[in-house]
């Protein structure tokens, strides 16, 4: 099992990818994840996220549903009717397992931070900008809650705050802790997570790891085994990647995400379609009748 | 943020409960689970997706902006029909009459638009830069160059009959007129339209699947509905009714092609639903209604049914947005 080449500890090293503008990105691993909220936990400290609801939802153990303006991370519990490859899952994989297979994955979602980013496309401030990590960031004095950022997001992940919240009214999402990274800190959640299912690290370096991993769980027959990073789209790849062992949809990632000002041109070419018939239709009829 | 309702669950008979003991003791497990509790240890049928929960978030906006939608995209063609009434010599009543409904409506869609805003103090920073690849930015400058145009317009325009009235030299100002009106009327198109290239260019799957239809069908609505406005305030032309007709009529094809157009879970947000009922609704008062009450010659019956049906079509539109949003089948299918 040497194949896999995990530097242990780098989530823990100091770094200067912000003076350097390296880009820096998070790969996050399921198949060693162990759903602590660790990660959840240290990014609601670290960044003073206030509560957003105590809710029990019955989704196994996740009560934090999905990624919001106050969810940050968000560990996901997948539970599923099926063996993740050759896993031991417990006393009931012998007998009873055969018929009942059962498979338990835990994944920490964030904010994908995308190479084309819907949000920062659509955000009409100027509050949302690309760092020079190449993370997106949410300037909170700048925005003013329009919102539309929220629909322009492909993978659900901005939203508004209601206003009952601390600093409600605004727009907010994953900041990639860009202010522990320019003292050249990892984020939080990395820093935090006790098995590195969530590794933190230059790009180039992360996706090499992640391809590397994969290739080490298909050769222990984990066949599904892939990294979801949605380079062939108008997305253009994620500068937060997983490893998953399914199709996306089951842990709730779009399959194809696609940004949405890719509808611009057709779109603004049909105003100038109706624009151009308003004008001409109006005067004809007053001009004719 | 609400939890799934739970279906209520009959109370179980004192024989229900023997029975589950005695399985339980026989078997070792309850084969039956009784409850269908939301996401229970190991779903016997799997939710779509991640346990139904949807893959992108439905939109924030609050109530003013279907309102903002209609008073926009009327205000907006109401300069188009005074530039049309300028250029053809209708009487200046006329023209001042289709820039008093702009202004109106350029008065009241900065309104309506502010108090959506989560932080309504902050309003301005709408105007720090201009990003033509953001529709809501173009959109925002457009209210601007609009506002200001037809807000000076129409000063120009009462300006200049007070002053045929008194009878001094008018010629000045109807030059002047000549250059704001256009100027109205063209950021007025673009105001009445881009709102379908908001609403078109997200990640929403019922919108951006008709990111082409939108601004057609926001365009024409806004026509019908300043049409209509003008009508109701009591101007009786034949133009008028021309656009009122031609307008019903884009608009009943629009209504068939939803309807008939596409199938399947893409297009389920248009259809079902209180969308679905709304969209229906104001499609048949702005198109097969107000047609058919004009060529019966009941000209404020067919212009009070279409601005009816413009504003019930904006919010149909954004409702089938959200219930599109929240169906995470949906984007799935959007998506394959």
């Amino acid at each position: 099992m040497g194949a896999t080449p995990f530097t242990l500890g780098q989530n823990q090293a100091r770094h200067t990818h912000v003076a350097d503008g390296t880009a820096v990105g998070f790969f996050t691993d399921p198949t060693v994840c162990i759903g602590c909220k660790a990660c959840e936990v240290a990014c609601k400290e670290w960044n003073q996220v206030p509560e957003d609801g105590f809710t029990w939802t019955g989704h196994s153990y996740d009560n934090s549903r999905s990624l919001g303006a106050s969810t940050w991370r968000h560990v996901k519990f997948l539970e599923m009717n099926r063996r993740l490859g050759p896993q031991i899952a417990g006393p009931m994989s012998g007998g009873a397992g055969a018929q009942n297979p059962f498979g338990w994955l835990f994944l920490s979602d964030v904010c994908k931070h995308c190479e084309h980013a819907g949000c920062l496309e659509a955000c009409p401030t100027g509050a949302i900008f690309r760092t020079e990590i190449d993370s997106v960031y949410v300037q909170d004095d700048v925005c003013n809650g329009c919102g539309y950022c929220v629909v322009g997001c492909p993978f659900g992940v901005i939203d508004r705050r209601p206003a009952q919240f601390e600093g409600g009214g605004g727009a907010f999402k994953c900041t990639f802790c860009y202010d522990r990274q320019i003292d050249g800190l990892t984020p939080a959640c990395a820093k935090a997570c006790p098995t590195e299912s969530i590794q933190f690290g230059p790009l180039d370096e992360l996706r090499a790891r992640a391809e590397q991993r994969v290739a080490d769980l298909q050769a222990r027959g984990f066949s599904e085994a892939r990294v979801y990073d949605p380079t062939d789209t108008s997305v253009g790849g994620i500068h937060a990647f997983f490893l998953l062992l399914g199709p996306p949809e089951e842990l709730g990632l779009p399959p194809r995400p696609d940004v949405p000002t890719i509808h611009l041109r057709g779109a603004w070419l049909s105003v100038a379609f109706t624009s151009a018939a308003a004008l001409v239709g109006a005067c004809l009829a007053f001009a004719l009748l | 943020m609400s939890l799934s309702v739970q279906p209520a669950i009959p109370r179980a008979r004192e024989a229900r409960l023997d029975a589950l003991r005695e399985e339980a003791k026989r078997t070792g497990t309850v084969a039956e689970r009784g409850i269908a509790i939301d996401g229970a240890p190991t779903p016997r049928e799997p939710a779509v997706g991640y346990y139904g929960l949807p893959m992108v978030k439905p939109p924030v906006w609050t109530w003013q902006i279907g309102l903002y939608f209609f008073a926009g995209g009327a205000a907006g063609m109401s300069s188009v029909l005074a530039l049309a009434g300028l250029l053809t010599g209708q009487p200046i009543s006329f023209v001042t009459t289709a820039l008093t409904v702009s202004t109106a409506g350029a008065i009241v869609s900065p309104m309506l638009l502010i108090a959506d805003l989560g932080r309504p103090r902050r309003f301005l920073h709408m105007l720090r830069v201009f990003k033509w690849r953001s529709p809501m930015s173009v959109g925002a400058w457009t209210l601007v160059a609009f506002s200001t145009c037809a807000a000076l317009a129409l000063i120009v325009a009462a300006g200049a009959s007070g002053l045929g009235a008194i009878g001094l030299p008018e010629r000045p100002l109807h030059m002047a007129l000549f250059v704001l009106v256009p100027a109205a009327a063209l950021s007025g198109v673009v105001l009445a339209t881009y709102t379908g290239v908001l609403l078109g260019a997200t990640a929403i799957p019922a919108w951006s699947a008709h990111h082409r239809l939108l601004p057609v069908h926001f365009g024409i609505v806004g026509l019908g509905s300043a049409a209509a406005i003008m009508e109701l305030l009591g101007y009786r032309l034949a133009p008028l009714n021309a656009i009122g007709l031609a307008a019903a009529a884009v608009e009943t094809g629009i209504g068939a092609f939803i309807e008939l157009g596409r199938k399947g879970p893409t297009a389920r947000a248009l259809r079902e639903g209180r969308p679905g009922l709304l969209l229906r609704v104001s499609g048949v008062l702005t198109g097969p209604l107000s047609f058919l009450l004009r060529l019966a010659a009941l000209i404020p019956f067919a212009a009070a049914s279409f601005a009816i049906g413009a504003v019930i079509s904006r919010y149909g539109w954004i409702w089938a947005g959200r219930a599109s949003a929240l169906d995470p089948g949906e984007t799935i299918a959007s998506q394959r």
